[in-house]
């Protein structure tokens, strides 16, 4: 016993030290195992490196509380190197050899797209931790990120009643979660009465880095006289030099605040914060709140890494929560029985790290709070606004007029992801003619 | 409610007019204040300031507007350290205080007296939250209380502040600090603060025109936008003027955007001359496709991270030479990994342009791992020197510091490069055994030391660049990838094995793409340069300069 536990053991430090390769499987039947699908190298390292950390602090966190159902969990690391349809392999490979009992991981929603085929033909389950653009409810799929309505359009809210902004720049990667939630956005603002003139939308590709024309654009787009609004669904590595140059060209945050999607702790702990304080970012969770639970969570995450100067940020506490529902699911069900865990988890609920509740919707999305914190000089965020009720996460946006008609409810009777409301009937728009 | 926000209005207007009737008094040099000008006692005002940390942040927008009414110019110092972010409160006491930090306490100094307080643990004070709209209230209210500061660059801030917000509480205000003001400058800027507030909500035709007037020839970058704001609230018989002026000052406009955006290419221009230039050594002077080659932009980028690092440590008063210490050191190092990778796996292959490419492409893989597993994955801080911050207006030009030192830069390393090609026993070698590699090693020069060196200059030189694109770019493990194909795009385009082929290369497609950006969007734009340099590549397979004889072949 003692040798399989050395030997576990060092199978964890191999995973650690090597990244890049799978851990060699053994053959245990007394540990449940988990895999954990996460990008080590190439582009989606700088942000997936510090989930697949996260998955096994939560692993050896639960183990040593006594393990689950009596056994322990084994993780099972991949390296999805950035690569798509790698990472639709890798998943394969979790399913069919090493016979995990639930995946963790992807980040882009091409990851997603990517490998969601396999979770369906193998019956797996994938819990999904980053914000997404919504528009999509599969019965294998958990998505414990933030869904448009519970963060790009309190944020817009926020910015039209606080700060009365009148006029919009849309800035996003051009690639489908900026281009969906956008479009999403557009017609919100619209709906509000928002002339199309004093919209702007400009896209850029990955990894951008000169921005002097767009920054001077926004500028020129601001200088009418009424008050102007940045919404960044800006994505990755292309942040940085945004920011920069924002802080040269003289943009101020009192002036033309930028709210941003996709820049949290972690991406903020790459620069010098002193030219952007004040600007905002749209979260569910921020390391700043003050609770009792998210003190713990930090000082326990500090312990296992390490290290003090480690941040937590926002698909950290989605992947604490996807983990603990998985969890009570399994206990609830008495099994890691896949079809068994669909049943159990949904009405589950967990302790979020914010002092609220989150609770597995029938449409396999979670209730959240959404909060508006302004950047500060120590690159932390200081919540300036945040909403009283939990808000649930919405599959299918309600201001899209082609999906505000469906719904998605993985619970009999109806059981289905894209349920159409008018005909009564699965099968999304189609359905409708 | 509405009583109220007029009531406070009124207050807050009246409480300003005394307020710069006291600040003249004090510039003047009088000691004592007419007896309606009766300062606030210390106690009070003690009380007002530790009025600041409790609430909402409404409530603090009140307080500070309690201390502008004070008048006292000690509060000032206070609302300028709240604006930073950096005014505490004592959690238990709840006692407004400054702070410096002594080991692990911090030592408290009262705002006012500066008397000091004793030092508490570190998590016994807590920040007054400062947002967004109380910033803008405590830029207005610094700007209103330093207008007669006798700082001049104090007074040109706080008349720029009073211009952004124009507001028109702030006219009499501005009217008696125009009166005692001799700086023209400053002068200037308050001129045309007072003509934006009359355009706003003056009702005297004439001195609305002049108004208008006045900030048609302020040549303000936002003259128009703010005429074109006003074109709603002016009296009628003005609209036709005003409109004229409007479309003067587009047309002027038009012309400076056009030469904002020649500038913002050359800009581009040079960073791709940068990442490009030690590329036309190894691949234009070499023939070596080096895939390898963004990993040492990033190797430069993480050395000046390093050195930066350590100054941090050990001496921060250094921060600002810290590129040109970083410079050298980028320099050897991205060398000697060069001459490693010369001599470790290029000169096997030779000849095989298909296997250097493979080879460099797997060392590239290889570099950007190694970097992530002893940095790690995500993007290290380093930060801009204080003379490559901010921007400056030249003419209607706004031109940011750190790209103006960049351009500056490129062009030193060209020169310099283009001197030791041409002046130098190494460069003369290098064209040697670049035009015929048979017949220079037959006249006597050692080909392999030329090819390690010459690979070694290329890739030294692509660390050069990542010093300089550090300033502007991501440090992650990725940094290089970003500029390999657009480096590869300019040698090519430029014609390979020629300098000045290069420079005109990447400064074309810099410009090129900043003048597509507006029309057809980042993406399209990028699209639209790739098949005009293919369409160009058919046409003069050479490209721009081409190597002319029959060395080439």
């Amino acid at each position: 016993m003692t040798a399989m536990k050395t030997c576990a053991a060092l199978t964890g430090l191999m995973t650690l030290s090597l990244g890049s390769l799978a851990t060699p499987v053994l053959a245990q039947d007394d540990t449940i195992k988990v895999g954990i699908l996460h990008s080590l190298s190439g582009t989606m390292a700088i942000s997936e490196t510090t989930l697949k950390d996260t998955m096994l602090f939560l692993i050896e966190q639960q183990n040593a509380d006594g393990g689950l159902l009596g056994k322990q969990i084994e993780p099972v690391v991949v390296d999805i190197a950035s690569d798509w349809p790698l990472a639709a392999e890798k998943a394969r490979e979790l399913l069919t050899v090493n016979e995990v009992d639930a995946v963790f991981g992807c980040w882009t929603s091409v990851c997603r797209k990517s490998v969601l085929p396999v979770f369906e033909e193998l019956n797996g389950l994938l819990f999904y931790p980053v914000q997404y653009e919504g528009e999509e409810s599969q019965r294998n799929v958990f998505y414990t990120g933030a869904s448009p309505n519970q963060q790009a359009i309190p944020a817009v809210d926020y910015l039209m009643n606080e700060e009365g902004v009148e006029r919009w720049v849309l800035a996003g990667t051009d690639y489908v979660y900026p281009q969906t939630t956008n479009k999403i956005l557009e017609q919100y603002l619209l709906d509000k009465g928002v002339a199309s003139e004093d919209i702007m939308i400009n896209y850029t590709p990955f990894g951008h880095s000169d921005w002097q024309t767009i920054v001077s654009d926004i500028k020129t787009f601001g200088s009418t006289g009424k008050k102007t609004a940045v919404v960044s669904t800006i994505n990755g590595d292309a942040n940085v030099p945004f920011y920069r140059e924002l802080g040269n060209q003289g943009i101020m945050a009192e002036d033309i605040p930028v709210v941003a999607f996709s820049v949290g702790e972690e991406e903020l702990s790459g620069f010098d914060t002193t030219p952007l304080v004040g600007h905002l970012a749209a979260w569910n969770y921020f390391m700043s709140v003050d609770t009792p639970e998210n003190e713990e969570f930090i000082a326990a995450w500090h312990e296992f890494i390490g290290s003090e100067d480690r941040v937590t940020n926002d698909p950290m506490e989605a992947h604490y929560i996807g983990f603990n529902l998985w969890v009570k699911a399994v206990e609830a069900a008495g099994s890691t029985e896949a079809d068994a865990v669909i049943d159990a988890i949904v009405g589950l609920e967990t302790p979020n790290l914010t002092g609220g509740t989150a609770k597995m919707l029938p449409n396999h999305h979670i209730t959240k709070p959404v909060l508006i914190g302004e950047i500060q000089d120590d690159g932390q965020f200081d919540v300036v606004w945040e909403t009283e009720e939990l808000v649930p996460g919405d599959a299918w946006s309600d201001f899209l007029p082609e999906s505000a008609v469906l719904e998605a409810d993985w619970t009999a009777p109806i059981n289905c992801g894209n349920y159409n409301t008018q005909t009564k009937a699965c099968g999304g728009v189609a359905a409708a003619q | 409610m509405m009583s109220d926000l007029i009531g406070t209005i009124m207050e807050r207007s009246a409480a300003r007019r005394w307020l710069a009737a006291a600040m003249a008094l004090l510039v003047a040099v009088f000691a004592f204040g007419s007896p309606s000008l009766a300062q606030v006692s210390d106690a009070e005002l003690t009380q007002r300031i530790d009025a600041l940390a409790p609430g909402s942040y409404a409530d603090r927008a009140g307080a500070v507007g309690a201390l502008v009414a004070s008048g006292d110019p000690r509060v000032v110092g206070v609302l300028q350290v709240l604006a930073e972010g950096d005014l505490l409160v004592v959690e238990e006491t709840g006692k407004v205080v400054y702070v410096e930090r002594s080991g692990k306490d911090f030592a408290l100094t009262d705002p006012l007296t500066g008397e000091s307080l004793g030092s508490v643990p570190r998590g016994d004070v807590e920040k007054v939250r400062v947002n967004n709209s109380l910033r803008r209230t405590l830029r207005t209210a610094i700007g209103q209380l330093t207008l007669l500061s006798e700082d001049r660059g104090t007074r040109l801030a706080a008349a720029q502040s009073i211009l952004r917000d124009a507001d028109p509480a702030n006219l009499q205000l501005l009217d008696e600090s125009l009166a005692a003001e001799i700086d023209p400058a400053i002068k200037r800027t308050m001129e045309l603060a007072r003509a934006v507030i009359t355009l706003k909500s003056g009702s005297d035709v004439e001195q609305i025109r002049s108004a208008a007037e006045t900030v048609a020839h302020s040549g303000s970058r936002d003259a128009a936008s703010i005429l074109s704001a006003a074109m709603g609230t002016v009296p009628d018989e003005l609209r036709a003027d005003i409109q004229a002026s409007i479309d003067g000052l587009a047309r002027d406009r038009a012309v400076w955007d056009a030469l904002q955006n020649v500038w913002f290419g050359v800009s581009l221009g040079s960073v791709l001359l940068l990442a490009a230039i030690g590329l036309a050594i190894t691949f234009g002077v070499m023939g070596v496709i080096n895939m390898a080659h963004g990993e040492m932009v990033m190797l430069g980028a993480y050395t000046t991270f390093a050195v930066q690092e350590t100054i941090r440590q050990n001496a921060p008063g250094l921060f600002d030479y810290s590129l040109a210490i970083a410079l050298p050191l980028a320099f050897l190092l991205t060398a000697l990994v060069g001459v490693a990778i010369e001599r470790g796996v290029i000169r096997w292959l030779y000849g095989r342009a298909l296997e250097t490419l493979l080879a460099t492409w797997g060392l590239s893989l290889i570099l950007q791992q190694t970097v992530r597993s002893i940095f790690g994955p995500t993007n290290r801080q380093v930060g801009n020197p204080s003379w490559m911050s901010g921007s400056f207006e030249f003419y209607g030009l706004a031109i940011t510091w750190s790209r103006l030192w960049i351009v500056v830069f490129a062009l030193a390393v060209f020169v310099a490069l283009l001197l030791v090609l041409n002046r130098t026993a190494l460069g003369l070698q290098m064209r040697a055994v670049t035009q015929n590699r048979r017949m220079a090693s037959a006249m006597g020069i050692r080909t392999p030391l030329v090819d390690a060196m010459t690979f070694g200059l290329g890739s030294g030189i692509a660390g050069l660049a990542g010093v300089a694109l550090s300033q502007i770019d991501n440090v992650s493990p990725n940094l290089g990838q970003g500029y390999i194909i657009d480096s590869f795009m300019v040698v090519v385009f430029g014609g390979v094995g020629n300098l000045w082929g290069t420079l005109v290369g990447a400064m074309t497609l810099g410009i090129a793409n900043k003048f597509l950006e507006p029309y057809a969007g980042a993406v399209l734009g990028k699209i639209l340069i790739l098949v005009l340099i293919i369409l160009f590549i058919q046409r003069r397979p050479r490209g721009l300069f081409a190597l002319k004889g029959r060395a080439v072949e």
